[in-house]
């Protein structure tokens, strides 16, 4: 009887080969690939260019004048091209936003994970994904015009650009990503975590600090090393409020321009390409790179050490 | 005079409990009494309500939106029903502990896992930590195993020690009374035969209320049993009673496995 059944050919047929399935498979796995890859390639030929131009930049200019220079002037006739300001300028910067976004982000993201109601946090969420939305440029303006002169009733010796002001007002843009992404990190730590420590007779905080914040540490740490990449690679607010001046200072009463300010201003402006003056821009890109390039490793390293195990 | 008779042979008395999921009746009119320094198994098909039940002793259910209690559930010696509002849920999680069915260590070392109900608790001296945490430990029979590893982290733990360890973490506070909820239902044989050891042995210290799926192992450690069904309970008795001489048609067809 199965003998006669194998024999007919719809039988055979069903445990045959089907040459269209795996065709579609396969070009589906192709264009998964393909889409894969090419974020790869873009990220390599960006390094590429950047450390191509810099070899050119670097033939004129040595590593060490370039890292222990205090003054960073290329466009002057006595040219210095000492990165050291920049980076002050793009450190200080980015801390202030940093003291304001950090902490602020991880209360908002407790609050609306451990303790907000449904409808709140409905609203609430909109409006800081909002905040995201909003252009930075726009932030760049709220930081000169509205900012700025807020602070000068409590500093009257602010002036009028300034590393505290931009820096304020990029951390309010950067509290949505580090909110949003730490909310998301702490919601996912399982419910029964939760319900162990109320069971202990623990608080609603003791239990989102001490149960859920720690279970969440790698979603954490990987909210924080994005609002720190984004405060590093931040340019508009800072292009528009701090000023564009190089200035080695730690202080951020101070007017000083950031990295990405100088790339900027350069870029928009008219020097020729291939001049001493126009590779600057593509060092100062590989250095921001690297230090952002650092901060992601750190918090590879941190996701590894501390991955989620429930 | 009743209630003091009753206060030294009950933990606990449960009077005319209702709850609501919402406008779903999970529990209806529950009475029952909770003996003291004994173990009470509840049984009864999935969705019976019986995790509902124990879920009321330590007023998880707030936890959660939308939930409701009617009834009493009267707590002795103090003769108060812990379900009224203005008994602070967290008083009562603090007397009455619980032990889940998915072992749920905290994400910290073994020693800060028994020590965290201490914590919260505003506890900080070392001494006596140390000191509540060893007992506990030993308590919960895992004592041997970890105390050379006490800063390990706990997600290291097999799942049986895990699950002690949770144990060990109720225990650590000395609570009245122990709720378990399917404790062993993640565990392999071995581990769940030194679980229900343990809890056999428990009963000297504390009053324990135990859901269970597996009949036998109502049969095993309990001292008494009720089986529920939709929500409500079909019959309260001595362990052996319940599964030797039933008085309910309905429990007797599920204990034999006719039904469930």
């Amino acid at each position: 009887m199965s003998k006669e059944l194998h024999k007919k050919k719809n039988y055979v047929g069903r445990l045959g080969y089907s040459y269209r399935r795996n065709l579609h498979e396969r070009f589906i796995e192709s264009i998964l690939f393909l889409s894969a890859l090419l974020s790869v390639v873009i990220m390599l030929a960006i390094i590429v260019m950047l450390v191509k131009e810099s070899v050119i930049f670097f033939q004129h200019v040595s590593i060490w004048e370039f890292l222990t220079d205090t003054q960073w002037t290329p466009l002057f006739d006595d040219a210095h091209y000492g990165i050291l300001p920049l980076v002050a300028g793009t450190v200080v910067s980015s801390m202030v936003a940093l003291i304001v976004a950090l902490p602020l982000g991880t209360i908002i993201a407790i609050y609306l994970s451990e303790f907000a109601p449904f409808a709140v946090r409905e609203v609430a969420k909109p409006f800081l994904e909002l905040l995201g939305g909003v252009p930075t440029v726009v932030y760049g303006y709220f930081a000169l015009l509205f900012v700025t002169p807020l602070l000068q009733m409590i500093f009257p010796e602010l002036p009028g650009f300034s590393l505290l002001s931009a820096g304020l007002v990029m951390g309010i843009m950067i509290i949505p990503y580090v909110s949003s992404m730490t909310e998301d990190a702490m919601r996912a730590v399982p419910m029964h975590l939760r319900e162990g420590s109320y069971a202990m007779g623990a608080t609603r905080f003791q239990t989102a600090i001490r149960v859920v914040a720690p279970a969440a540490f790698s979603g954490i740490a990987a909210a924080y090393i994005l609002g720190i990449s984004r405060a590093v690679g931040e340019t508009m607010v800072v292009a528009i409020a701090a000023g564009m001046q190089p200035n080695l200072t730690w202080n951020p009463m101070e007017p000083a321009a950031t990295i990405t300010a100088y790339i900027v201003q350069v870029s928009l402006g008219d020097l020729p390409h291939g001049s001493i003056g126009y590779q600057t821009i593509f060092a100062a890109g590989l250095t921001l790179l690297l230090m952002t390039l650092v901060f992601n490793i750190i918090g590879h390293l941190l996701r590894k050490r501390y991955r989620e195990i429930y | 005079m009743q209630n003091t008779a009753e206060s030294n042979q009950y933990k606990s008395k449960v009077k005319n409990l209702s709850f609501y999921y919402g406008t779903f009746n999970a529990l209806k009119n529950i009475d029952m009494m909770l003996h003291d320094k004994k173990i009470t198994a509840l049984i009864g098909p999935s969705g019976c309500g019986k995790s509902t039940f124990l879920r009321c002793f330590n007023r998880m259910h707030d936890l959660y939106p939308g939930n409701r209690y009617e009834g009493e559930i009267t707590l002795y010696p103090d003769n108060v029903n812990i379900l009224l509002p203005k008994v602070d849920p967290i008083e009562v999680r603090m007397r009455i502990s619980m032990v889940f069915q998915k072992p749920n260590p905290f994400p910290k070392s073994i020693y800060e896992n028994v020590a965290y109900g201490l914590r919260v608790r505003g506890i900080r001296q070392r001494a006596i930590l140390d000191e509540k945490i060893e007992d506990a430990l030993r308590n919960a029979a895992l004592w041997d195993e970890v105390k050379d590893r006490l800063n390990d982290l706990a997600f290291n733990l097999s799942g049986g020690q895990q699950q002690r360890l949770c144990i060990a973490r109720a225990l650590a506070t000395d609570p009245e009374i122990l709720l378990f909820d399917e404790p062993t239902s993640a565990l392999d044989p071995i581990a769940t035969a030194s679980i229900e050891e343990l809890i056999a042995d428990l009963k000297h210290k504390v009053t324990i209320l135990i859901v269970t799926h597996n009949m036998q192992q109502a049969a095993r450690v309990s001292d008494y049993t009720a089986y529920m069904y939709l929500g409500e309970l079909i019959e309260f008795d001595e362990t052996d009673t319940i599964f030797i001489k039933p008085k309910n048609k309905q429990t007797e067809d599920y204990i034999t496995g006719r039904f469930g």
